[in-house]
C-alpha cells in the first residue's frame, strides 16, 4: 500500500507541476495583437476603424497599441488605455451600458415584437378557416361549387368540336 | 418608424457643431491639465486676455507655430494675457514631450476625446482664439499662426498695446 500511496503522491505533484507550467506559458504567450485591436478601435479623427487609417494621428495611436501589445497587456487592458486616452468614441463596438445599450437591445426586441405579431395573426387566420375570399367566388379548397361546375360544362359543350 | 426617424435626427444634431463667432462667449468647460494633474478651465483666466491655441503632437503646421507662440507668451504673458493650448484628440506621451521639446511654459489643458474642441466648432489643427476678459471670442483664426500675424493683429489688442 506504501509504495502505490507514494507513487499516487508523485503523480500528483506532477501533474500539478505540470499543470503550473503550461499555465505560466499561456500567461506569456501574445494575448493580442495590434491587427485584432485595430479592428475593434476607431480613428478618433478620421472617424473610420483604426485599421483602415493611414492620418498621423492613426500612426501614433498604432504605434501605441503595438508598444502595449510588446508589453503583454490584454485586449481589454489596451482598450481601456485608449478610452483614458481618447474617451469612450475610440471604441468602434456599442458599449454594454446607458445609450449604447439600446444598439444591442433594439433589435432584440423587435425581433421579439415580430414574432408575437407574426404568432398572433397566423392564429387568428387559421380561426377564420382559411386565407380571406374562401367562401367567396373563388375555387375553394373542397372543389367547384354546382353552380360553377355547371357553367364550365356549359363553357365546354361551347367548344366542343 | 417614428423611433428610427427620431433616433437619426438625434445622431444628426448630436454630431453637428458650428465654429464660435466673434462676439460669442467662448466654451470654459473643465478639462485636465496635460502636466501637473487636476482640472482647469478657460474660465480660470476670466479677466485676462488668452489666446487659445487647439494643438496636436501629431500635427506639422502646429510643430511650425509652437516656437511663434511661446515667444509671444514671453513677450506679453502676465497677469494681463496668457496663451492657453488645448491639446486634443492626441496621446498624453506625445503631447508632454511636445511641449518639452518646444520648451512651452504656457498652461496646458487636455481635451483627449475632443469634446472641447466640438464646444468650440474646431474642423482640425492647429486653430487659434483670442478670448477677451469677459470671456468673449475676439479674433478667430483657422490654421497656424506666425510671429507676423500674432505682432500684427493680436498685439495691438491687448492692454498697454501702443505703449512703449
Amino acid at each position: 500500500m506504501r509504495p502505490r500511496l507514494a507513487l499516487t503522491v508523485w503523480l500528483g505533484v506532477a501533474f500539478a507541476l505540470l499543470s503550473l507550467g503550461a499555465l505560466s506559458a499561456r500567461a506569456e504567450a501574445p494575448r493580442t495583437s495590434l491587427s485584432e485591436i485595430s479592428s475593434e478601435v476607431m480613428c478618433p479623427v478620421c472617424g473610420t476603424l483604426l485599421e483602415l487609417a493611414e492620418s498621423p494621428q492613426a500612426l501614433r495611436e498604432k504605434a501605441f497599441v503595438s508598444r502595449l501589445v510588446a508589453e503583454g497587456r490584454s485586449k481589454d487592458q489596451i482598450k481601456d488605455a485608449l478610452v483614458a486616452e481618447y474617451g469612450t468614441e475610440v471604441l468602434a463596438l456599442p458599449q454594454g451600458s446607458g445609450f449604447d445599450l439600446s444598439a444591442y437591445l433594439v433589435p432584440i426586441v423587435a425581433f421579439v415584437i415580430a414574432v408575437i405579431a407574426l404568432t398572433i395573426g397566423v392564429l387568428r387566420w387559421r380561426r377564420a378557416g382559411g386565407p380571406p375570399g374562401g367562401d367567396g367566388g373563388g375555387a375553394s379548397a373542397d372543389g367547384p361549387s354546382a353552380e360553377e361546375s355547371e357553367r364550365l360544362d356549359a363553357d365546354l359543350a361551347r367548344y366542343d368540336l | 418608424m417614428l423611433a428610427v426617424v427620431g433616433l437619426l435626427t438625434f445622431g444628426l444634431l448630436g454630431k453637428g457643431s458650428s465654429r464660435v463667432a466673434v462676439g460669442e462667449a467662448a466654451p470654459a468647460s473643465p478639462l485636465p491639465r496635460l502636466e501637473g494633474g487636476g482640472d482647469g478651465s478657460l474660465s480660470d483666466y476670466r479677466g485676462r486676455w488668452v489666446l487659445v491655441n487647439f494643438w496636436a503632437s501629431w500635427c506639422g503646421p502646429c510643430r511650425e507655430e509652437a516656437p511663434a507662440l511661446e515667444k509671444f507668451q514671453r513677450d506679453h504673458g502676465g497677469p494681463r494675457f496668457t496663451v492657453v493650448g488645448i491639446d486634443t484628440r492626441d496621446l498624453s506621451g506625445d503631447a508632454r514631450a511636445f511641449v518639452r521639446r518646444f520648451g512651452l511654459s504656457y498652461p496646458q489643458l487636455r481635451d483627449g476625446d475632443g469634446a472641447s474642441a466640438h464646444d468650440f466648432g474646431t474642423t482640425g489643427v492647429p486653430e487659434n482664439y483670442l478670448i477677451d476678459p469677459r470671456g468673449k471670442v475676439r479674433l478667430v483664426v483657422v490654421g497656424p499662426v506666425d510671429p507676423e500675424y500674432l505682432d500684427g493683429a493680436v498685439a495691438p489688442l491687448l492692454p498697454g498695446a501702443g505703449q512703449s
